[in-house]
């Protein structure tokens, strides 16, 4: 039956080629642009840790009040040193880590080799089991480095191999700024995207998204008075100077996690978050009801609108370029269609039931989508490979193809033409065969 | 006449007529918001700077190490006198940022009062010394530029609130409109400051900023902090890839123990590097436009075509009756014509709504009406450019036809 339908559509579709390369053009035309944007789309909205990411916690505090004019009455995306320090001492999660962005100058043992800029994540050891940090070579520092706030240094496998070659470097130094460095572990191959856990620099969109190059214990950079590379916001009125002003300041400036596997532990975190706010209430440091957050980060990137705007306008469009093709396919399939009416009459008078000819037609679209869908993923592979040329390196490297978007693109194709395909079919069904054998 | 033909014959074709309104409306709609979106992206991306881009060159410059205040200020000022010195080089001085430097800049918000409860004007800084205005090349309208012991060292959050500042023209219009701003007292964070000069126009440096873009205050300070800074030189003409390589070699022959980042760099690279994103959507966007533009002047070509062959005979018979081959092109011109109006009228409405869409939710203007006949005008060509093979190939049908049987 099918094998028959086949031969007549592909004998239908050679008839009348220029109709059907138009039709498979529209289709590829409409669903490779759909597929392009969503590429894009998808790329920007991806889970950056899969199975680990809906478990870690990004707790919020306003330690500025309603007085604050820039962020209409949410807390501020990082810490105070005060909060931060007091959170970590809490330790009311089974993991947490301060962190904040650090960069320097890197001053190789090698005299004649240049110095150069490295960045890093002053970080608590917690971090490296939050964050899913593989270790190539060493482990994460101790618990005790983390109290000490001892010179300990983890570093990335892109460094190893530009210091020591990719050998094992635990147990090596490297001279940072001023100040010598132990070489505890190698990190593997890690970096999340997009860089969520940065939240003072997340909306910094110049950054290429290279992986950090070294992870030092959060302590050991607070002591030795190793500035934040994010930068620090204060409000308006801040007076203080120096490292001893900004640690006892409101200033915002650390960004801080929390590792809560069970929806039990995030309640109990939550209700120590706001304890802790309504107890700096009482204290007479917030003059304002605790104002607390506590979102996951797929709440934090949707809340940072962590996609660009223009990316889900653009996605828009490619889905309205989409619509207009499909209208355009059911007016030429209506053409093509309907163009057959004696052709339709003939089979009906010769005993083809309605069912058969709208099973006839639908089969005959589903093969035209399946070319289309075929030209598609050929556009759809040229374009996301052409992204790579409109936009810099940090949105092009997330966008690929892969089988789920090829998959994607061919059933989209064939799903949309057969709907497509839905009224010309009906109306061809509805051809009165008595009509079509007289008129001619 | 021929419209009420036209009129009569569509009501035999009445699903396939909807279908190509259908198509107009939606493409005018599609059309006329996404070319909208383009133009501001594309004003984004050309607002002027107002500097001598061409001439400027821009040095990262971080040292190592931790370095007191005192002595990274004598650095500096090693430094740019040594720049300064430099045979290609017109002038240079020292910033934390430059001109659409990137995504963040120090916003100052200022008022006519101390302890105002909303500012008149945000604004955005720069830290600047005697030689900013010649490096950039930036004109002095009013007052005078600073003089050298009014510069101080400090971070950019240290020099908010000096004694004298430079701003722009369209800030001291804000600031004071239709009257003379210098020697006037302005308040940056409640500090008094007094404006000393007004400079024609210069961009602030953050990109994303839109409702001040050209708001901007220079504060006499040099950028002395622990994040390094920029220094901005400006070469004489055609001696741009010279001072290029000088600069760097001369900088580290005064002191290795630094790090450029990249080395030297155009500004116009720079420039270019920072809307990257922006001009990327853009052009997807013009794509997709064409695309849908080609997708409907192929979808009536088509469909035109199809009716043209379904017709031969009347279109026959017609001829045979004494209809000028002309009057059939124009039939079909006109036909084309009478639907894409109707697409256009649909479409206009649509056009409307989507852009309330747009704008409930994402962060778009409202659409100007006058996108609405110039994309009316576009899709009327390209619905004509797309009949004219169908009708011409109808015009050519001989009347003849008529008194064959199909």
């Amino acid at each position: 039956m099918f094998g028959y339908y086949f031969e007549l559509a592909v004998r239908s579709l050679r008839r009348n080629p220029v109709l059907t390369i138009l039709i498979v053009a529209l289709i590829g035309a409409g669903v490779a642009s759909s597929m392009v944007t969503f590429a894009a789309l998808r790329a920007m909205s991806a889970d950056p840790m899969p199975g680990k990411s809906a478990q870690l916690y990004e707790p919020q505090i306003d330690n500025w009040g309603p007085a604050n004019p820039d962020v209409h009455g949410e807390p501020p995306l990082t810490l105070s040193y005060i909060d931060a320090e007091a959170l970590l001492h809490a330790h009311a999660a089974p993991r947490q880590t301060a962190l904040y962005q650090v960069a320097f100058s890197l001053v190789p043992a090698d005299a004649t080799r240049a110095p150069f800029a490295v960045k890093g994540y002053a970080v608590t050891t917690d971090f490296f089991a939050m964050f899913n940090v593989p270790m190539a070579y060493g482990a994460g520092w101790s618990a005790l480095d983390d109290d000490k706030g001892t010179d300990a240094l983890v570093i990335s496998r892109r460094l190893n191999d530009r210091l020591f070659g990719g050998t094992d470097s635990v147990g090596r130094e490297i001279r940072l700024d001023n100040h010598d460095y132990r070489v505890v572990g190698v990190a593997g191959d890690w970096n999340p995207q997009p860089r969520f856990y940065a939240t003072g620099s997340i909306h910094v969109t110049t950054d290429h998204g290279d992986a950090p190059d070294v992870f030092l214990p959060f302590t050991h950079a607070v002591e030795q008075q190793i500035a934040t590379a994010w930068g620090n916001y204060c409000r308006p009125d801040y007076k203080g100077m120096g490292w001893d002003a900004l640690l006892h300041s409101e200033c915002v400036w650390v960004a801080f996690w929390v590792d809560l596997p069970t929806p039990a532990d995030a309640w109990h975190y939550a209700s120590f978050l706001h304890n802790y706010a309504a107890a700096q209430q009482r204290m007479g440091r917030f003059s304002w009801p605790p104002n607390v957050r506590l979102r996951n980060v797929p709440q934090l990137l949707a809340y940072v609108h962590a996609v660009p705007e223009q990316v889900r306008v653009s996605f828009l469009l490619a889905l309205g370029l989409q619509l207009v093709c499909l209208v355009n396919i059911i007016g030429l399939l209506l053409a093509k269609f309907m163009r057959r009416s004696v052709e339709i009459g003939v089979r009906r008078a010769l005993g083809a039931s309605r069912g058969a000819i709208g099973l006839q037609f639908l089969t005959e679209a589903a093969m035209v989508g399946a070319v289309g869908g075929l030209l598609g993923l050929l556009l759809t592979g040229i374009g996301v490979y052409g992204m790579g040329a409109l936009f810099t390196p940090k949105i092009a490297r997330l966008v690929h193809v892969d089988a789920d978007l090829l998959g994607l693109t061919l059933l989209v194709s064939i799903v949309a033409t057969v709907l497509a395909a839905l009224y010309p079919t009906w109306r061809a069904a509805q051809v009165q065969p008595a009509w079509q054998l007289k008129s001619n | 006449m021929q419209i009420r033909l036209i009129l009569a014959a569509l009501r035999h074709h009445r699903a396939a007529t909807v279908l190509i309104v259908l198509q107009i409306a939606l493409t005018l709609a599609i059309v006329c918001n996404a070319l909208f979106i383009i133009q501001l992206r594309l004003a984004h991306i050309a607002r002027p700077t107002g500097i001598d881009e061409a001439h400027i060159v821009v040095i990262q410059n971080q040292w190592i190490g931790k370095h007191e205040t005192a002595q990274l200020s004598a650095r500096l000022a090693t430094d740019l006198a040594a720049l300064r010195q430099l045979p290609g080089v017109a002038d240079a001085y020292a910033d934390y940022t430059y001109p659409a430097g990137g995504p963040w800049a120090a916003v100052l918000r200022i008022g006519l009062k101390p302890n105002q409860r909303a500012p008149t004007s945000l604004a955005e800084g720069y830290q600047a010394d005697d030689h900013t205005l010649s490096t950039l090349g930036l004109q002095l309208v009013a007052g005078r530029n600073f003089r050298p012991d009014e510069i101080v060292a400090g971070s950019v959050d240290d020099a908010l609130a000096p004694p004298v500042i430079i701003v722009t023209r369209d800030l001291a219009e804000r600031m004071f409109p239709h009257q003379s701003a210098v020697g006037k007292r302005v308040y940056i964070s409640d500090k008094p400051s007094t404006i000393i000069g007004v400079v024609r126009h210069l961009e602030v440096p953050a990109v994303g900023t839109h409702s001040f873009a050209y708001c901007s205050v220079l504060l006499p300070s040099w950028p002395v902090w622990p994040y390094g800074s920029f220094y901005v030189l400006r070469a004489k003409p055609g001696q741009l890839d010279a001072v290029m390589r000088a600069a760097p070699k001369a900088l580290l022959a005064i002191n290795r123990m630094r790090v450029m980042d990249g080395g030297a760099k155009r500004y116009g690279d720079l420039r270019a590097a920072v809307y990257a994103d922006d001009r990327g959507v853009t052009l997807l966007m013009s794509m997709i436009c064409v695309v849908l533009l080609l997708a409907t002047v192929g979808g009536i070509g088509g469909l035109t075509s199809f009716w043209v062959g379904q017709r031969r005979r009347q279109i026959g018979i017609r001829r045979a009756l004494g209809a000028t081959r002309g009057e059939i092109l124009r039939y079909f011109q006109t036909e084309n014509f009478l639907i894409v109006s109707g697409g256009i009228a649909l479409g206009s409405l649509c056009a409307v709504v989507l852009n309330l869409f747009l704008m409930k939710h994402y962060e778009l203007p409202r659409l100007p009406l006058s996108y609405l006949p110039i994309g009316a005008l576009v899709l009327w060509a390209l619905g004509q450019l797309a009949v004219l093979g169908p009708a011409l190939r109808a015009a050519a049908v001989p009347p003849v036809v008529a008194t064959r049987s199909v």
